[in-house]
């Protein structure tokens, strides 16, 4: 029989995993650096404490609202902490709050939008209205009124976010799967009596994964913002923690006096949330499934 | 080039080459091609997809992407030299002189105008025709383009039209100008075959009336045979054959040729099947061409002079040329598929035993009408897209099911397999009774049925590799883990005719036809007694489709498998199936042994599918029936005889107003018809008359 003969000439082997992505990003010179950028965030929020040049509470009164030199990079607060060693050890505080908060969007909101999307219905109509519900109301409003009412400790931060942007990573895992579900390969999971845990775990969510990672590293930027505000309004950390967003509101008396003081929490903030932004775009292209020639 | 050469001739190509650039360098996707077309006359370019043909005919007009460019060659068009020409003269050639049918004819129209107004303006733009002119000029071309109703069809919108009427106004818009060239892309591939028949002989009456010359740019032979006058062959990029087509048919000189013509279903309806013939390897691709001929990795001629220089495209006969070194040795194609295709015996021994793997009693699905309706949505509508169907399948055979898109073959399928829940009847498999729902049903039912779907593309999932998807079932519904499981995969690859180590390959790696062999790996893995194939080759090359049905075959030759081979392309269901179920809005028309159903006497409708296939063979004698319209909405099914709204022999009062009887007409034959047998034999005729070939063949064994 002629057609047992191999049936493709050899493909060249093709680049999977770590080193694909790794060449995509190289091919996105704003994403990478949007990547670099963030990840220096990320190494500075873990290594915290150790690399800061003072202790963030420690207070010098010798040495009060002092402009950025060299001995203090970002200059000193009205009770002379260096504003430096504080911007870095806020950067902890950013990642844990909003990394817990974007997580447990992405966790709670996957599987309702999975859910959701999958069985329709009666169900979809129930859950995408409750979150239609949380949508509507202006969100730092809506956790405004939340820590008002359970009040500003760090676990209750992060529940917030959590509930801020579960509705909208839901949204999106819902539309993708309403697409996937009608796909053939999920008709051929249920061919084979496919639990629906399987299926949408495993046939639609590695499907969703892209979009769904652009939409939590969002999210994530998002809650930057919203923590920051928080923070500002004093409903956030509470002193004597170094948040970003505290200490704009701690900077406020002396703007004029010590710009600075505004200056480098506000652009610390900004950074992250355009890196983490910019690098989200990249993702969505990265995280393409592999193609041939691609 | 001397342009005297071409004298006469409308489209003019010589030693045309085009590039594209690419990320992978310059692709040399068209080399050397040579054309002619003469007035009226009709050339089928013929190749399998990713041959360059499209690009060879918009190329040879310098429409042409942005990173594509000829870098050689000449192409006179009446005369004109088009190299010579500005932009804007370009633009004037492409208006007034070239027409172009593309095979998407709601894409090629814009949806926020009326045709009327699309057509008007061809008119006024090219023609300089005032506003009423043109307007009475459309619906002129609407009338010969034979539009039943053209001023209602003037008023309509695109997305308001039938895919048949869409291609129609396409077709009228582009001979408004009466080009001297019309290049028809793929007008039919789309378009269901009774409507692919009604357009085609528009086109051969077309060529007629219109003094244009027809470029026509398909993957199907079947059709060529139909409408063209010559045929040029094109592979990886080369013209390597052009012949008139009884010459190309009758004794083609270039192996490629040949392998086409081998690979498509023949209609012979012995006992006794045969597999087809079958091209190993894929089209390669243009980046890495090889020293000698292109087609010689892949040609079962080649010999060592094949692969030292590339052979040229030399004169073999009258208007006969071919670029091949061995075309003496090229055999008739009859002689070709006799030598290189075998015996294939798929009929189970529980066949003859007259025993029972699957019967479906009275089946009925009930569907939410998804009708445009906003009516039929806000009552909740209902219709029955599959009405009361019986038929059973045993051991080892195959049934096929065939009928027009709408007809309900696929939620017949999906009713089975428990995708879609039947609203009435039963399914029995073996004896015992299953469930609606395959949820409900236990572990080993599910492993016997599996299915086989229609596009490779979607049906394996692109984040799970190919040993994943075949491995899933092993261990899901057989409880095969570990290295035996490992080894299985193996095995199963190799049934398939693919390499093993494809298992750590995503989708996205293989090809359509690789995708489509993995998708039967994974639904043989259950092990299953019957497999549904949803139309599992009609998105694929000729070629491939000829491999895959031979995989099928041998599938089922060896596993014992029978099939539920669903397609609306009658001559691969004749080729793959024991019995052949002909379905129509829901209900089946007829039933009976392939043999049975082939010949007369059967149903109009089968007959009506039968006259519009196109085969590939210029002998044939098919009948003159054509299906107007296009199947009823399922809301609206028709009373009586559900098919009298269409059917060419309808008798009037009787069919509108009774239901026909199931007429058996054989032992295990029926007809769904008011006409009686007798004399619909005597009206019918068969599509094997005059097919000498086959009576040579027959005798030979």
């Amino acid at each position: 029989m002629t057609e047992l003969a191999v049936e493709r000439q050899a493909a060249p082997p093709e680049v999977r995993g770590v080193r694909l992505y790794w060449r995509r990003l190289r091919h996105r010179p704003v994403a990478l650096v949007a990547t670099i950028i963030f990840s220096i965030f990320l190494l500075l929020a873990v290594l915290g404490p150790w690399v800061t040049p003072y202790s963030p509470t420690y207070q010098n009164y010798e040495a009060r609202l002092e402009s950025p030199s060299l001995s203090h990079f970002f200059g000193t607060d009205r009770f002379g902490r260096d504003l430096f060693s504080r911007v870095l050890a806020g950067t902890r505080g950013v990642f844990v709050l909003c990394g817990l908060g974007a997580g447990m969007a992405f966790v709670v909101g996957t599987t309702a939008g999975l859910f959701s999307g999958y069985v329709g219905g009666f169900a979809d109509e129930v859950i995408m209205r409750i979150f239609d519900v949380l949508l509507s109301v202006p969100s730092l409003l809506l956790a405004m009124v939340l820590i008002a009412t359970v009040g500003p400790s760090k676990t209750n931060l992060v529940l917030v976010v959590g509930i801020l942007y579960t509705p909208d990573v839901a949204r999106v895992v819902r539309s993708v799967t309403l697409d996937l579900k009608t796909k053939e390969f999920v008709e051929a999971a249920k061919v084979r009596r496919e639990t629906r845990r399987h299926i949408l775990f495993r046939e639609i969510l590695p499907n969703a994964l892209g979009p769904l990672m652009v939409e939590v590293a969002m999210r994530f930027s998002y809650a930057i913002f919203t923590v920051a505000s928080l923070g500002f309004l004093g409903l956030g950390v509470q002193p004597p923690s170094p948040d970003w967003g505290l200490l704009i509101n701690e900077a406020q008396p002396f703007v004029e006096l010590a710009p600075w003081l505004v200056l480098f929490p506000a652009a610390a903030i900004a950074l992250l949330v355009v890196s983490t932004s910019l690098m989200s775009d990249g993702l969505k292209e990265i995280g393409e499934p592999v193609r041939s020639g691609g | 080039m001397d342009p005297t050469r071409s004298k006469g001739a409308v489209l003019s190509i010589a030693d045309l080459s085009i590039e594209y650039r690419t990320e992978r360098g310059r692709l040399p996707v068209v080399r050397h091609a040579t054309l002619d077309i003469d007035q009226q006359q009709s050339l089928g370019l013929v190749g399998e997809s990713g041959s360059g043909k499209t690009t060879l005919a918009m190329g040879a007009l310098r429409y042409l992407p942005e990173n594509g460019r000829i870098v050689g060659g000449t192409v006179y068009l009446r005369g004109t030299d088009l190299a010579s020409l500005s932009p804007a003269g370009l633009r004037h050639v492409w208006g007034d002189q070239v027409g172009i049918v593309y095979q998407n004819a709601l894409g090629a129209l814009n949806p926020s105008l009326t045709i009327g107004r699309q057509l008007r303006e061809m008119g006024t733009l090219h023609l300089d025709l005032g506003k009423r002119d043109a307007y009475r000029l459309a619906r002129e071309m609407l009338i010969k383009v034979a539009m039943p109703d053209p001023d209602t069809v003037l008023r309509r919108y695109p997305h308001q039209l039938s895919g048949g009427m869409l291609q129609r106004c396409v077709i009228a818009m582009a001979l408004i100008t009466e080009p001297s060239l019309l290049i028809m892309d793929e007008p039919t591939t789309a378009l269901d075959v009774t409507t692919q028949a009604v357009v085609l002989d528009l086109v051969r009456e077309l060529k007629r009336e219109f003094q244009a010359a027809i470029l026509y740019i398909t993957h199907d032979l079947g059709v060529v045979a139909r409408i063209c006058d010559r045929i040029a062959v094109m592979y990886a990029g080369e013209i390597v054959e052009t012949a008139t087509t009884r010459e190309l048919f009758k004794h083609p000189g270039h192996p490629y040729s040949l392998s086409l013509l081998g690979c498509m279903p023949h209609f012979d309806l012995a006992a006794e099947k045969r597999t087809l013939v079958t091209i190993p390897g894929s089209i390669l691709s243009v980046d890495a061409l090889p020293p000698g001929c292109i087609f010689a990795p892949r040609c079962r001629f080649a010999v060592g002079e094949c692969e030292a220089a590339p052979p040229p495209l030399v004169e073999i006969g009258a208007g006969h040329s071919c670029a091949c070194y061995r075309w003496q040795e090229v055999p008739p194609p009859e002689v070709d598929v006799r030598e290189e295709t075998r015996m294939i015996g798929t009929r189970g021994a529980g066949a003859a035993a007259g025993e029972v793997l699957l019967l479906a009693d009275d089946v009925r699905v009930l569907l939410k009408a998804s009708g445009r309706s906003l009516e039929l949505r806000r009552q909740k509508a209902r219709v029955h897209a599959v009405d009361g169907i019986s038929a059973l399948i045993r051991p080892g055979e195959t049934l096929g099911l065939v009928g027009e898109s709408g007809s309900g073959k696929t939620t017949f399928a999906r009713a089975i397999v428990g995708l879609t829940r039947r609203s009435g009847g039963e399914v029995v498999l073996r004896g015992r009774r299953l469930e609606r729902a395959v949820e409900k049903r236990p572990k080993d039912v599910v492993r016997e049925i599996q299915m086989v779907f229609q596009n490779p593309d979607a049906s394996l999932n692109p984040r799970h590799t190919v040993g994943e998807e075949i491995g899933r079932p092993l261990s899901l519904l057989r409880g095969v883990r570990g290295r035996e499981r490992e080894q299985l995969i193996g095995e199963l690859l190799a049934s398939v005719n693919l390499p093993r180590d494809f298992g750590s390959r995503y989708p996205g790696e293989l090809s359509g036809g690789e995708k489509q062999r993995v998708a039967i790996a994974r639904a043989c893995a259950a092990d299953p007694a019957l497999i549904l194939c949803d139309e599992p080759i009609s998105s694929l090359d000729v070629s491939v489709q000829g491999t895959l049905m031979n995989l099928l075959m041998d599938r089922q030759a060896q596993a014992g498998i029978s099939f539920l081979f669903i397609s609306h392309d009658l001559s691969a269901v004749e080729h793959m199936s024991d019995s052949i179920a002909v379905m129509y809005l829901g209900r089946l028309m007829e039933l009976g042994p392939t043999a049975e159903v082939m010949r007369p006497p059967f149903h109009p409708y089968t007959e009506a599918l039968l006259s519009a296939l196109p085969v590939p063979d210029i002998d044939v004698v098919q009948g003159e029936i054509r299906l107007g319209g296009t199947v009823p909405s399922a809301t609206e099914v028709p009373t009586g005889c559900r098919f009298h709204t269409r059917c060419p022999r309808c008798l009037g009062e009787l069919c509108v107003r009774q239901e026909p009887p199931w007429q058996a007409v054989g032992p295990s034959h029926w007809i769904y018809c008011h006409i009686s047998a007798a004399e619909l034999t005597a009206v019918q005729v068969s599509i094997l008359d005059g097919r000498l070939g086959l009576d040579n063949k027959a005798a030979s064994r």
